[in-house]
């Protein structure tokens, strides 16, 4: 028992794939938590509503730098929107994340036109940049700070089925693949919806804290509060659905269990049922829990919080991980396994996913140079 | 037999189709009709279909000696460790455990099986040319594609290397080739097929165990074959249906 076709000794999709639905999850989720500011009018979360929408926007813009570092062929990419073979639940990406990255565009420029107002009365090369970027109109009163805000609004619904449609798609892909036990299932879209939630609110509370500890700032109480109970029920419902798919399969006891049982037990023991569920689930799931439904003192409930989220940011990387190399790892032939370990200065190893990775914070930065995304913040006394 | 469908999957078709017709009429200006014959002109001429290929592995004459591998890499350079075709080795043990194994190596020469076999036969395996490809349907740019005359193919020149279509395909047809960095696999050896050759597998195999066929030809011996003998295909249940049919295959075989 451990034959693999000769074909599939060597991994096709390897760490790259699985940091693309990882990034794309961080927008899809940053994105949700500035549309509940914009268009749920949960106006607590108005600490983290620009950072949330910058976020979101930055971590679009490299989402695919990692399929273009995949890709055999990169300078063919826009094959896919010069001939889309629309039979493919691939062909889709090309347009959505058009769409998307243009709905976001617009909106971060509707939300921040004040600022961007602002910062080009000033004088220097940041000044002149603002200034194009307002295409040169730089009046602002009352009724065009309404129109402004009734446009944001509506482009944030409008974003809100983008957003789902970016990260579902690539939940669809994985799960229409019938050649693939591991994947097929229709559940793989929804599962991918609330971890890309999870991940998205996970990543805002963790860079918010830091952030906010390295600035010196007061943390805005009732927004992490806010956070922490979002976070908290996104979770649940994530991990609930992530373990009804393999529950189902495992009690089902069908002719794929005897192998994917394998696959368990043999290859993902550790990234899977240990650090994915026992220790990167569990443990948030407790630290959240006992903050949502007991008041502790804030600087340890904000430990907690911060802990619970920086686990949670590690368990949908290993629920990724799990997913994209775990269902390679499982033979065709349903006679064995392959091994997969990426290496570290490889064209696709670890060392450009972590750069990769780091490119969107270090732009944050930048954006926050030019337009404050805490306008609100305020020093700790 | 039923006429198979001819018709190619290929986006583009329908604007060949359109240029080709051009051509054509542009052409009668020049030339005096029927100056050009074609091999599509001279098939309907006698009448007979256009062929629809297909292939036949009879595993009880295969014995495993990998000549069909070696003309391939031969015919098609296939770069090492990638395989367009192979032949899996499949050895039952006293104790009904099944053990498989393929002969990797340069050589491409079985090891020695060790311990008692109380029964053991040869698989060759080949991209199955599936009628429903799912290769063909999850292509984002349709470089996959069938041909009219059912041989599914890669546009080496239009693929992006995404590496979709080898997780779609159920049977570890396809690879990406490590040279060139796109999609590939077996192509019938379709520049041979071109010429009125059979495959190179088909060709060097010293115990006919490789069958390649006309199924719009009721007299090829692939049809008579098939109608004589019971046949299975892989993974059936999968709706690819594919076009490489498995004489007395066990049932062992996935």
């Amino acid at each position: 028992m451990d034959f693999v076709f000769p074909n599939e000794l060597n991994v096709t999709w390897t760490v790259m794939i699985v940091l693309y639905p990882y990034i794309t999850g961080l927008v899809a989720g940053a994105f949700i938590v500035s549309s509940l500011y914009h268009v749920f009018s949960r106006t607590e979360l108005k600490a983290v509503a620009r950072f949330s929408l910058a976020s979101a926007f930055v971590f679009l813009l490299f989402a695919p730098l990692p399929l273009l570092m995949h890709l055999g062929q990169p300078q063919r990419a826009f094959n896919i929107m010069i001939t889309p073979n629309f039979a493919s639940a691939m062909a889709g990406f090309g347009f959505i994340y058009t769409a998307y990255l243009l709905v976001l565009v617009l909106e971060i420029w509707f939300v921040m036109r004040s600022s961007f107002i602002e910062r080009a009365r000033c004088r220097g090369g940041v000044a002149a940049l603002c200034r194009l970027i307002l295409l040169g109109n730089l009046h602002e009163d009352e009724g065009t700070r309404r129109a402004d805000h009734k446009i944001a609004r509506f482009l944030a619904g409008v974003g809100i089925p983008l957003a789902c449609l970016l990260h579902g798609y690539v939940g669809f892909l994985f799960g229409s693949l019938k050649a693939n036990p591991w994947w097929s299932t229709p559940l793989m879209f929804v599962i991918f919806i609330f971890s890309a939630i999870v991940s998205g609110i996970a990543v805002l509370i963790f860079h918010y804290m830091v952030v906010a500890r390295l600035n010196g700032w007061k943390l805005d109480q009732p927004c992490i509060r806010s956070l922490t109970g979002y976070l908290w029920g996104f979770m649940i419902i994530a991990v609930a659905l992530e373990l009804l798919e393999v529950l189902s399969i495992a009690y089902k006891q069908t002719e794929e269990w005897e192998v994917l049982g394998m696959l368990i037990r043999r290859k993902l023991w550790i990234s899977y049922v240990i650090l994915q569920y026992l220790v990167f689930s569990l443990i948030p799931f407790l630290l959240l829990g006992i903050n949502t439904l007991f008041k502790l003192r804030d600087r340890l409930a904000n430990a907690m919080i911060w802990i619970a989220a920086t686990m949670l940011l590690v368990q949908v990387l290993l629920m990724r991980w799990n997913v994209v190399v775990g269902g390679q790892l499982v033979s065709k032939s349903m006679r064995g396994f392959t091994d997969y370990l990426p290496g570290v200065w490889e064209k696709e190893g670890l060392a450009v996913a972590a750069a990769i990775f780091t490119l969107p914070f270090c732009i944050l930065w930048l954006f926050n140079k030019i337009v404050p995304l805490f306008p609100e913040a305020k020093p700790r006394t | 037999m039923k006429t198979r469908n001819r018709k190619s999957d290929r986006p583009d078709e329908s604007r060949r189709h359109l240029l080709k017709l051009l051509a054509a009429g542009s052409g009668l200006l020049v030339f005096p009709l029927g100056s050009l014959p074609t091999r599509a002109s001279a098939a309907d001429g006698t009448g007979e279909r256009p062929p629809y290929w297909a292939y036949a592995v009879d595993t009880t004459r295969c014995m495993g000696c990998c000549a069909c591998m070696r003309a391939c890499r031969d015919e098609n350079g296939v770069p090492k460790g990638v395989f367009r075709t192979w032949v899996e080795r499949y050895r039952i043990d006293l104790d009904d455990e099944v053990h498989v194994d393929v002969a990797m190596h340069d050589d491409f020469v079985f090891a020695p099986a060790p311990g008692d076999v109380a029964r053991a036969f040869f698989v060759p395996k080949l991209c199955n040319h599936c009628e429903k490809s799912v290769c063909n349907q999850v292509c984002p740019v349709g470089a996959a594609y069938r041909t009219a005359d059912g041989v599914v193919l890669v546009d080496a020149e239009h693929c992006i290397g995404c590496g979709y279509c080898v997780q779609a395909c159920p049977y570890g047809s396809r690879f990406i080739n490590p040279e060139s960095h796109v999609a590939d696999k077996c192509t019938f050896c379709y520049h041979r097929l071109a010429r009125g050759l059979a495959p190179a597998c088909v060709l060097t195999c010293p115990r006919e165990a490789r069958l390649f066929g006309d199924l719009n030809d009721p007299q090829s011996k692939l049809s008579v074959l098939l109608r004589q003998r019971p046949y299975r295909l892989l993974k059936p249940e999968l709706g690819t249906h594919p076009k490489c049919y498995y004489l007395g295959l066990d049932r062992e075989v996935v």
